[in-house]
Formats: structure tokens, sequence, C-alpha cells
């Protein structure tokens, strides 16, 4: 590993002065669950790791009627052990809830997770269908990005040099909503998804027909994939089997996967279907009460 | 940039430590080569199994994948700091009369983390028990005899 230096700014401008003066030789720590373990791995050679826990705008959590606002370093069992994000944003706890085991959900972030843009981060796809956007911060000002525009590869994102990720606004539902997250791995527990699938629902006013839709689909492409075609097919259309299936039938031609060590692409496919049928049905009943 | 030396400030099992370690080095490697406590045990070195967990400010971590820098003005608890004047801590004789542990290597991961669920939760299912403890690996016990151990002390509290 190369010896890297530890600063822990305490201002967002401090950090992204830092990680301008040394662009990609310097990476933002959250929990470092995936950093440290990167940084072994000699993926990154740093000459700095940039701690942003010490950053107040970065560990704020904050629900209002506005919405959720994540910090990028809020760890994940702040998210499943809040009371109101647990019953208001039940699928963005669903993805926080299962990443890694219970030492890592002590310092792995939710900021973190999208930052190191894994097409299977847990995180992700639940902020994707919940129509989060990401807070940036650069060196040239601020920006927002729709989080299912910010990853744009394997580990790649949209951060320009010297941008920092600072937190995740997430919209305040509307009434008939619903969302869940579920992923396949041959374990119980520490694993990283073979397939998954987000899904949330906006229902009318009768409850028996779909407003909108969003769906997100893990680890079945070179990053999380909002399967826009699968969710507009469901627009306007009344809650059934056949309109779930043929949702389903059309996320799983939207999904991409390759066959490595932890499935094939036919298997993939196959969960995709199922889980979106799966999902689909949880996220209606959630929005039902 | 070079790489420098961080003075950090600590407690730890209830004992104010003030040491100097490299800026890249980890908690686990802090502990051990620095504080001389080498209870803790490193094991995969990347958050898989649980060996190094210790306590930080009343949650488990992996002491792997934290950085030593990162517990400046932190508690730290670690498998040294559980037995005390009296004797073992509850959980420790428990693995004992279980017979919780046979090469001993993943055994102060898994006591601290125990201890984390029961400081909080005195009473966990054998579901919440084995979810608790499934950042840490056995490759001797088949983990019955551990969850058994940990059943033992919750419901002696």
């Amino acid at each position: 590993m190369h010896p890297f230096n530890y600063v822990a700014p305490v201002t967002v401008k401090e950090a992204i002065d830092i990680l301008e003066k040394h662009g990609d030789r310097a990476r933002p720590l959250a929990g470092g669950t995936d950093l440290l373990v990167q940084a072994r791995g000699n993926k990154w050679d740093l000459d700095a790791v940039v701690d942003v826990k010490k950053i107040p705008e970065a560990m704020q959590l904050d629900v209002s009627n506005n919405g959720l606002t994540i910090g990028a370093g809020v760890p994940c069992y702040q998210i499943y052990d809040h009371e109101k994000i647990k019953s208001d944003y039940p699928g963005i706890v669903d993805g926080a809830f299962i990443i890694g085991g219970i030492q890592i959900q002590s310092r792995a972030a939710i900021g973190g997770n999208l930052c190191n843009a894994a097409p299977s981060g847990d995180a992700i796809c639940p902020l994707i269908v919940y129509d989060a956007t990401a807070n940036i911060a650069g060196p040239s000002g601020n920006r927002d990005v729709s989080v299912e525009d910010f990853c744009v590869g394997p580990g790649k994102t949209v951060l320009k040099n010297g941008e920092l990720l600072v937190s995740i606004s997430v919209p305040k539902p509307p009434s008939g909503f619903g969302a869940a997250y579920e992923r396949f791995i041959p374990r119980n527990e520490m694993d990283i998804a073979v397939a998954a699938v987000a899904v949330s629902v906006t229902l009318d006013n009768s409850g028996t027909n779909f407003e909108s839709v969003r769906i997100a689909l893990a680890s079945v492409g070179p990053t999380p994939i909002f399967a826009t075609k699968a969710s507009n097919s469901l627009k306007g259309k009344s809650i059934n089997e056949s309109s779930i299936s043929e949702a389903a039938a059309i996320a799983k031609d939207e999904s991409s996967p390759i066959s490595d060590m932890r499935g094939t692409i036919e298997h993939r496919k196959q969960l995709i279907e199922v889980i979106t049928k799966r999902m689909l049905n949880e996220a209606v009943k959630r929005a039902r009460g | 940039m070079a790489n420098t030396n961080i003075h950090i400030t600590t407690t730890i099992n209830g004992q104010p430590y003030e040491f100097l370690a490299p800026s890249y080095m980890s908690l686990l490697d802090a502990l051990r080569e620095i504080v001389g406590l080498t209870g803790t045990k490193e094991g995969c070195l990347d958050g898989n199994c649980g060996a190094c967990t210790v306590n930080v400010d009343g949650r488990i971590v992996d002491s792997c994948l934290v950085l030593a820098a990162e517990i400046d003005g932190c508690e730290v608890e670690t498998v040294e700091g559980m037995a005390s004047s009296e004797g073992l801590h509850p959980l420790q004789k428990a693995f004992l009369e279980e017979a919780a542990l046979q090469c001993g290597i993943c055994t102060p991961g898994f006591l601290v983390a125990a201890k984390g669920l029961l400081d909080n939760e005195p009473n966990p299912s054998e579901h919440r028990i084995r979810h608790w403890l499934a950042g840490n690996l056995c490759r001797c016990t088949g983990y019955d005899k551990i969850v058994k151990a940990v059943q033992k002390v919750s419901s002696e509290g």
C-alpha cells in the first residue's frame, strides 16, 4: 500500500481544495470499508485520504417536510436505526440494512456506497427509485445530479477533479407511495448481489392503478440501471398480475448482465424478472399501508 | 505531501492513551504494534471475517478498516477490556463452558461483537444473535456453540 497522509478538514471548501490539489492521488474517506481495502489492493496510489466525517454538511441526517437529507458520510446504521426514516423511507432502509455485517454498517456510508459506484451497490437502486439527488460541491461551485445519472461505469462517477459528494437529497414521497428493495444472494448475509431490484410505486387515489413507477436494477450492467421502459410501461395501468408480469419481462430485457463467479447471464436475467415482480407487489403492499 | 505521524489521544478499555501513529496505519496495527494490545487478531484484512472486531464509541467495527487517525478523541474497547479484577466476563465464561472455540483466532472478535449486542439488547432472539454475528467467521465450531454461549449469557441476564 502506498503510504498516504490523513487529513480531516472541517469545511467543504477545505476538502475541495485538498482534493483539487492532489487530483487522482487523493480520495474522500467516509466509512473506509471500500477505500481502505482498495488502497491495500493498490487500486489507488494515494498521497492523501480526505476524511469527510468532521464536515457538518457531510454528517447531517435530517428528515423534514421537504424530504430526507443524508450527509455523504452518514453510516448505514444511523439510517436503519432512525424511527422516522424507517417509517417514511423503508425502501432506503432495505438497502442500508444489508450492506455488509454489523461491523461494516457501523462505518460504511450511503454516500460512500454511491461514490464507490459498484453495479451491485445496495444503497444505489433504492436512491434511484426514490428519485434522489446527489449534492456535489467543487472548485467551480455546487451542482446537483440525479442519482440515476451519478454512476457512469464500474467504480466510475460523474465527479470531476476536486469535486466532493456532500449529501444526498431524497424528496418526500407523495401519498400513495411505496418502495422496496431486495437482492438475491446464495448466503443469508454478508454477500454481494447476484441481481437485485428496487421498485417504487405511486398509486392513484383509488389505490387500484399505478400513477407512476420507478424500477432500478443492480448487478446486471456496468452501473445500477434505471429501467425506464419497464417503469413507464406501468404508468396509468391497473394493478394486476398481467401488468406486473409485463413490466417484469421488460425489466429483464433492460438488464445487460455478464457471466461471472456470482452468476450467469441467464440466471441473472431470470432473477431480474422474478425479483421485479416480487418488489412491485411489495411496493404496492407498502403503498396501501 | 509526505505521510506523517498523527498524534492520537484516545481512551482504550477505560485508560487514557496518547501515541503517534503513521497516517496510513490501521487501528488494528496501532493496537497491536504501538499500544501493545495483541488480543485483537488480524484475519482477512478486508472486512469479511470480523477477527479484528473492536468497539469504538459504542459501535462494533472491523479495526482493519478504520485508520488509527480516525479514533482520535474516541473511546475504544478491545477484548482485553472484558475481564475485570473479579474474573472473566460472563461471555468469556460461557464461551469456555460451551466450548465455543477451538483454535481461538476468531474468539476475541466474537466476544467483542457479542458484547456489543448484549450491552444494548440483553435478550436477543437466536435469529438476532446469528444476524448480529454474521460479520464474524469461524472455521472450527460451526457456530452453534458460539450462539449457545451467547444465548446462555442473555438468558442469565
